[in-house]
C-alpha cells in the first residue's frame, strides 16, 4: 500500500519534471524558431 | 501500479498521464498527418524549424479540442461504454483542470502558430478549435442528427491550416482537401454510430441511427460516398495533381463506395453482426491516410 500523501509528492514530482523537460524544450524551440525567421529575411 | 490507502480521493493531483489521456492522441495522429499533408502538397516549404513548428502548433490544437470536448461532455461519457474510462468520468481528474488545459493548450498553440507562421495560419487553426468546441461540441452534438455533417468541417481544417502555414494564403487544391475530409466525416462517423447506437442512445445523443433509424442512416452514407469520392478525384481532371494520385484516388474511393453499397444492402440490426459497418469504418481511416499519402507522392513526383 502507498499512502496517498507518497502518492501526491510522486505526482507533483512527475508533473515538475515534465513541466521542465517542456519548457527547455520550448527555448530550444524558439531558438530555432527565431534563427529559421531571420534567415527568411537576409 | 500499486495501491493507494486513499483517504481523500479530490486531493489526489491528477496524474501526467490522464492530461495526456484528454488530448486524444489517436485522434491526433489523423488530423497532424492531414495538416502535414497540406503543407508538404504545398507548391513552397517553409524552413523546417518552421513547418515542425506549425505541425505541432496543429496537434496541440486538436489536442485542445479534444480535451475541452472532454471537458464538456464528461457526465455524457459517463453514461457510454466506449468513453466511461476517460480521466473525467471515471473520476481521475476534476473539470477546472481539465477546462484549464483545454483553454491553455488551445491559446498557446494560436498565438505559436501565428508568431512562428503566419497570422492566416493562425486565425485558422483558431476558427477550427472555436469550431470544433463552440460549434460542434456544445451545440450541434446534443441537438441535431446533422450534427456531423456540419462539424465534419472542423476536422476539415488542418490541411488548410498545413498550407497557409506553408504559403500565407489558400487555393484551390487545399480547399479540395478541406472538401474531400468534409465529405468524408459523416459515412465516417454513422458507421462507427450504427454499431454503438445503443451507447448514443443511452447518453441522450441524438446520432443519425438514434433519431432516424437505421436503414435511413445506410442509405446516407452510401449518398454522402459519392460526392466524397468524387471531390477526392477531382484534383486530377483539374490538373492540380498527376495521373498517379488520379488513379490512386478513383481506385481507393471505388473500393469506398462498394464498401459502403455493402453496408446499404445490409440488414442486420445486431452490432455484433454488423461485419460491413465495421469494416466500412476501419477502411475509412485507411482510406484517408492513403489518399493523402498518394497525393504527396503524386506531387513530389510530378513537381
Amino acid at each position: 500500500m502507498v499512502k496517498q500523501e507518497d502518492e501526491i509528492v510522486r505526482r507533483q514530482r512527475e508533473r515538475s519534471k515534465i513541466l521542465a523537460w517542456l519548457l527547455g524544450a520550448f527555448v530550444v524551440l524558439m531558438f530555432f524558431i527565431t534563427i529559421a525567421k531571420a534567415s527568411l529575411n537576409w | 501500479m500499486p495501491a493507494i490507502e486513499m483517504t481523500d480521493a479530490a486531493a489526489l493531483p491528477a496524474d501526467w498521464r490522464d492530461f495526456l489521456a484528454l488530448t486524444k492522441p489517436r485522434v491526433m495522429s489523423l488530423v497532424v498527418f492531414s495538416a502535414l499533408a497540406g503543407m508538404l502538397v504545398a507548391p513552397q516549404l517553409p524552413p523546417f524549424a518552421l513547418g515542425f513548428t506549425a505541425i505541432l502548433c496543429v496537434a496541440l490544437g486538436a489536442g485542445a479540442c479534444g480535451a475541452l470536448n472532454q471537458w464538456y461532455e464528461a457526465e455524457i461519457d459517463a453514461k457510454m461504454r466506449r468513453t466511461a474510462t476517460r480521466p473525467l468520468p471515471a473520476g481521475r481528474m476534476d473539470r477546472q483542470s481539465a477546462l484549464h488545459f483545454g483553454v491553455g493548450l488551445g491559446s498557446f498553440s494560436v498565438i505559436l502558430m501565428g508568431v512562428a507562421t503566419n497570422w492566416l495560419a493562425a486565425v485558422l487553426l483558431a476558427a477550427s478549435i472555436l469550431f470544433y468546441v463552440l460549434i460542434y461540441t456544445v451545440w450541434l452534438k446534443p441537438r441535431t442528427a446533422q450534427n456531423i455533417v456540419i462539424g465534419g468541417a472542423a476536422g476539415a481544417f488542418p490541411p488548410l491550416i498545413g498550407w497557409a502555414a506553408a504559403t500565407g494564403r489558400i487555393e484551390l487544391l487545399p480547399a479540395l482537401l478541406f472538401a474531400i475530409i468534409f465529405l468524408w466525416t459523416p459515412p465516417h462517423f454513422w458507421a462507427l454510430s450504427l454499431f454503438v447506437r445503443s451507447d448514443y442512445a443511452a447518453a441522450g445523443i441524438p446520432m443519425l441511427p438514434v433519431v432516424a433509424g437505421i436503414e435511413s442512416t445506410r442509405k446516407q452514407i452510401f449518398l454522402y460516398s459519392l460526392p466524397m469520392a468524387a471531390a477526392a478525384i477531382a484534383p486530377w481532371p483539374l490538373g492540380l495533381t498527376g495521373a498517379a494520385y488520379g488513379v490512386s484516388a478513383a481506385i481507393l474511393s471505388f473500393v469506398f463506395v462498394v464498401l459502403a453499397g455493402r453496408v446499404l444492402a445490409s440488414r442486420s440490426s445486431d452490432p455484433s453482426q454488423m461485419g460491413a459497418e465495421k469494416h466500412l469504418f476501419a477502411y475509412s481511416v485507411f482510406y484517408l491516410f492513403a489518399l493523402f499519402t498518394v497525393l504527396v507522392v503524386d506531387r513530389w513526383i510530378t513537381w
